[in-house]
């Protein structure tokens, strides 16, 4: 774009969040702070996401945006728009096809490859921060592994409810040190994460953190022996494709209950009828 | 099939946007609005877009004013995401306000004074009666004049500093941090801190003032003085070796006085709190000083207890490009989060029954 340098960000800011990220990478599940950059885009709508993906992103990427797992959901197009325009970058909606997947609240149901890397936009990277909001304080407790807040707080819905009553944003022990926010995924994407041949990166603009997992790294939800993790989904198959195994949406047809499921992951979903 | 998938976002930005231009022309046959007129009578909401968008240009600010509909927030959202992409060739030295040539100046706490009180362009005193004339556009009766009064102005704080009743400032010798460069981290030093709140939302910290008048964390503050006007602006580049003049800046200054009992080491003295704001923002300038007072409750060995006294709780939440970001975010889709939480409340109704079922 005119005026702008290849996927909008100054060479120097690239370069500061390229450190960041390596740093990221290098303590898995570390939140690094970084200097977050106004974008034109607003703070919560996925800057920090943004950032991540222009720093990143060379001429022949081919980037995948998705929101809530959809590639055409409002949000997502105009992110993928950004990039079209301020970097001219192939785009696509098969995820077999993307370098490079900006992600908000979704993993693809398709396994991803080693060549591949995972943006995910963090709206609040502190795993913490219900139990205890002062920064200073949770700083103190991921530099002594004291992790014990949020063990309590399992039990307490263990107690309460007979089960951890998470459902997303369901926090994971990074390659057994750093307590980490998966974002606001499903609880049913966490277990991808674990191993996954593909490079996670965590861009969290307006909170102005970037953290990562590098590839096979042991990402576990935590859970106690006797409650062992449990992903939620619905048990109805997809209504379109028929799917059993992937995450479904609930859609409401009529104002008498009516309803169906249908897969949340759009690409999935659309490759499975054609292939039907 | 009843299900419709929610295709065509492309398309319906496209569209939206469209009507948003159109309805922000509004009726046709009235004039369109000029980027002077905004500029030169809309001058507190080109001052307020300027200090929170953090960017001093009275010609973009009313671009944005008129590109946001008069939305001041989205207008320093603009600016701000503007700002951000501008190379940055040089710092400028620290603005001398003492030399400033002052269109206001108040204090509360002397009758008279050096330099002596000069109301300025205020709002104050008037009677905030509708006027209907404005109405009708008639010019406005002529303002006397008198001849430019080139005394100097010590500041307040500098005269009381004198005997020893004020603190001193800290020295500035150290590099000032920058949020826009690095982010921010406790404990936030006082530069940071300033800087933050020089960029916060005026109604933030007019409420975050308030509280502390209305006994969370007071710090029983006065006026000591309230000046606006011009400042000049010097850099000084390294090949020259001196400073040149680039400009001048409208700014509002806000130097409070407060009481301070003094502790071990200190004698009872008055203590600082500072306010700084591009343009004509006295309002925030105000109350910049009383939060920047109170947050400097912990270095000065008081409690911390209030809101307004809790660096985190005031420097994470006085950003309004931030807040109304985040805050308007949960208009985004969260089908999906929303769904699992579904499940998961069924799950947990389910175990209930099943529960009251076998009792």
């Amino acid at each position: 774009m005119k005026g702008y340098n290849f996927a909008y960000l100054d060479e120097q800011t690239k370069r500061m969040i390229r450190r960041a990220l390596l740093k990221a990478v290098a303590i898995p599940g570390h939140q690094v702070p970084f200097g977050s950059r106004e974008m034109p885009l607003p703070y919560g709508w996925g800057t920090g996401g943004i950032q991540v993906t222009a720093s990143v992103l060379g001429e022949n990427d081919t980037l995948k945006v998705i929101d809530q797992g959809a590639d055409d959901t409002t949000n997502a197009v105009s992110i993928r728009q950004f990039f079209a325009r301020t970097a001219g970058v192939r785009t696509t909606t098969h995820t077999a096809e993307a370098t490079v997947i900006q992600t908000r609240h979704r993993i693809p149901e398709e396994t991803l490859r080693e060549n591949q890397i995972i943006v995910y936009q963090v709206p609040q990277p502190e795993p913490l921060y219900r139990l205890e909001p002062s920064r200073v304080e949770t700083k103190r407790m991921h530099a002594l592994s004291d992790y014990g807040l949020m063990h309590v707080k399992l039990y307490e819905d263990v107690a309460r409810l007979g089960q951890i009553s998470i459902s997303y944003d369901y926090p994971v022990m990074v390659n057994e040190r750093y307590l980490m926010s998966p974002s606001p995924i499903p609880a049913f994407d966490n277990p991808k994460m674990h191993q996954m041949p593909a490079l996670q990166l965590f861009g969290a603009g307006r909170e102005k953190r970037i953290y990562a997992i590098p590839p096979w790294t042991d990402v576990r939800s935590l859970d106690f022996d006797d409650h062992p993790f449990r992903p939620i989904n619905a048990h109805q198959p997809c209504g379109l494709c028929g799917a059993t195994d992937s995450y479904k949406d609930e859609v409401i047809t009529d104002d008498r209950g009516g309803r169906m499921f249908v897969c949340s992951d759009t690409d999935h979903c659309e490759r499975r009828r054609a292939a039907a | 099939m009843a299900y419709v998938a929610v295709k065509g976002g492309e398309r319906a930005i496209r569209n939206a946007h469209a009507w948003l231009a159109e309805e922000r022309r509004g009726d046709p046959a009235v004039p369109d609005l000029g980027l002077d007129q905004i500029r030169e009578q809309l001058g507190r909401a080109i001052d307020r877009v300027m200090a929170e968008g953090s960017l001093y240009d009275p010609d973009l600010a009313a671009l944005a004013i008129k590109q946001a509909q008069g939305d001041l927030i989205e207008a320093a959202f603009l600016l701000r995401a503007y700002r951000t992409t501008l190379p940055r060739f040089a710092h400028g030295r620290p603005v001398d306000t003492a030399a400033m040539r002052a269109s206001r100046r108040i204090s509360a706490i002397f009758k008279d004074l050096p330099g002596g009180q000069t109301l300025g362009p205020t709002y104050d005193y008037t009677h905030r009666l509708l006027d209907f004339e404005l109405a009708e556009n008639q010019p406005p009766p002529d303002a006397p004049r008198a001849a430019p009064d080139a005394s100097p102005l010590p500041r307040v704080p500098d005269i009381l500093g004198r005997e020893g009743l004020l603190e001193a400032d800290g020295p500035a010798d150290a590099e000032p941090g920058d949020l826009t460069r690095e982010p921010l981290s406790f404990p936030a030093g006082r530069d940071v801190r300033l800087q933050a709140l020089a960029r916060g939302d005026e109604g933030f910290l007019l409420a975050m003032g308030y509280s502390t008048q209305r006994g969370y964390g007071g710090s029983h503050p006065f006026a000591g003085e309230v000046r606006m006007g011009e400042v000049s602006v010097e850099i000084e580049p390294p090949e020259l070796g001196f400073a040149i003049d680039i400009g001048d800046l409208t700014v509002t200054e806000c130097q409070m006085v407060n009481q301070f009992k003094g502790s071990k080491t200190q004698p009872p003295q008055f203590t600082r709190g500072y306010g700084l704001v591009f343009g004509f923002s006295e309002r925030k300038a105000m109350s910049m000083a009383l939060v920047d007072r109170a947050l400097r409750a912990a270095e000065l060995g008081e409690d911390v207890s209030a809101p307004a006294q809790n660096p985190e709780f005031v420097l994470y939440h006085s950003d309004n490009i931030e807040a109304t970001g985040f805050v308007e975010h949960l208009k985004l889709p969260h089908y999906v989060d929303f769904q699992s939480e579904l499940q998961n409340v069924r799950r947990l109704r389910e175990a209930v029954e099943r529960r009251e079922a076998a009792e």
